[in-house]
């Protein structure tokens, strides 16, 4: 229920509406609830309203973290 | 899909599973609640049950607005669109939950019901404005992610004046549930579960923030790591959650940080409360009446308020005796527990809650685990 789906913002449509660009399928959104969003940025998209928004060095940080756990591991597997 | 695919690569899966396996401690068990419906899904979708060491035990929580929709609030919805011949919209999620006399919203559609299925709250508002001489009734469910959106919709209706648009709302709150889980006194019927921590809401924080759960914490002394709905997401926050414990921290995590502020969407928020305000109490499917756990429509906005306009009473019903739902939901049982699972009870046919929606517990289950129960007998030596 509580899905929603990262979507690229590709084009504003008037104050709160805009388009969405979800692996190729384009989707009208509104826009009403992230009045800060710009095209470029990468919406969550629920029920057809974005509800928020990726921060891109937040999501690089996390998958950073995973990557650095994949290095640390054998590393950790030595100890006691 | 950008910020989806990186987020489900088995590699590091599997470096995290080993990771856990290293740090948590074989001589202790680990019992964490997913509170989310949407993280039930990945756990048994992505076999991640399978990845985490043996004494790490996932509950299943009740956070699946569907399965804890109580039969009566469908049987209002069915009895706008039979008796009071409402348009009723609803979302898609909502169509087959099992209502009183063998009904449902789809069955009372083929009864004769304009009962009409939407994407959006904004699409019932469309349907409102092309039906001017019928009342469009909007069946409104969901947690805090899908409340902003209902709100919009009301006060957009408000401003265009739209006389024959109202909202049957449903919308419950995720952190007063948490609470209810720990400290109703229903816990004693049911058996206490023994939880060490959760996973907390993925969509639902986005809106609310990291910050309603820093109190809860605290005073329960429970950990809670917020995580995306995405694989390494759940992989992450179990890690995260088992160190914690480890540690002896309660402390409110945040792994879904790339969109999960501490704040939360202060403009979703702003306009929730300028159109909803608190029940006093509201009953759940499975947990019984729990006090300020929902919301309802503010009386600035009394005409969107289907239940005001239609004079509707509630009336709750009990569940069918057989359904073991109200204990899945708190996690005292599992699916497997129930008598009618898989055999009465299927998604094709669902008799309790949490079969209806696919992030129920028992339709997760049902779809991705059931096989996983029955042993594996190879035959040898026979030519076929």
């Amino acid at each position: 229920m509580c899905l929603a789906i990262p979507a690229l913002l590709i084009e504003m449509i008037g104050a709160d509406q805009a388009v969405v660009d979800l692996g190729g399928i384009r989707k009208q959104v509104s826009t009403a609830l992230v009045p800060d969003a710009v095209v470029g940025d990468y919406v969550i998209v629920h029920v057809g309203h974005a509800i928020g928004q990726i921060d891109p060095e937040e999501a690089r940080r996390t998958l950073a973290m995973f990557g650095e756990l994949a290095g640390a591991t054998p590393a950790l597997e030595t100890q006691p | 899909m950008k910020y989806i695919d990186e987020f489900r690569d088995g590699g590091v899966a599997q470096k995290i599973a080993t990771r856990l396996r290293d740090e948590a401690l074989p001589e202790r068990q680990y019992s964490f609640m997913e509170f989310c419906g949407g993280h039930t899904h990945a756990i048994s979708r992505y076999g991640i049950t399978e990845l985490l060491p043996a004494n790490v035990r996932m509950i299943h929580g009740p956070g699946c607005p569907v399965c804890v929709l109580p039969i009566g609030r469908i049987d209002l919805a069915i009895q706008l669109a039979l008796d009071k011949g409402a348009i009723v919209c609803t979302y898609g999620d909502t169509m087959r939950v099992p209502a009183s006399d063998s009904l449902s919203l789809v069955r009372a559609k083929a009864r004769g019901g304009d009962i009409r299925m939407v994407y959006s709250a904004t699409d019932a508002l469309q349907i409102a404005r092309q039906n001017p001489g019928r009342e469009v009734v909007f069946f409104a469910i969901g947690f805090e992610t899908t409340t902003p959106p209902t709100a919009l919709a009301i006060r957009n209706a408000h401003r265009e004046g739209l006389a024959n648009f109202s909202v049957l709302c449903c919308h419950v709150l995720t952190p007063s549930a948490i609470t209810h889980i720990l400290e109703s006194p229903e816990v004693r019927q049911y058996g206490t579960v023994p939880i060490d921590g959760f996973v907390g809401p993925a969509h639902v924080s986005i809106v609310i923030g990291s910050a309603p759960y820093e109190h809860f914490a605290q005073e329960y002394r429970k950990p809670v790591v917020i995580a995306g709905f995405e694989p390494l997401d759940v992989m992450q926050a179990v890690l995260m959650l088992v160190r914690q414990v480890n540690e002896g921290r309660s402390e409110v995590e945040n792994e879904f940080t790339r969109a999960v502020t501490s704040e939360g969407n202060l403009t979703a928020q702003a306009l929730v409360s300028e159109v909803f305000e608190l029940r006093t109490s509201f009953e759940w499917r499975g947990l019984g009446e729990v006090p300020y756990s929902a919301l309802k429509i503010r009386p600035a906005f009394a005409s969107f308020d289907a239940e005001r306009r239609f004079g509707l009473g509630y009336q709750p019903v009990a569940d069918n005796k057989a359904c073991e739902c109200g204990a899945i939901l708190r996690g005292v049982k599992k699916p497997t527990d129930c008598k009618i699972f898989g055999t009465v009870c299927t998604p094709e046919n669902p008799m309790g809650s949490c079969m209806v929606s696919s992030e129920g517990a028992c339709a997760a289950h049902y779809s991705y685990g059931r096989f996983r129960d029955i042993p594996v007998r190879v035959e040898t030596g026979v030519a076929a």
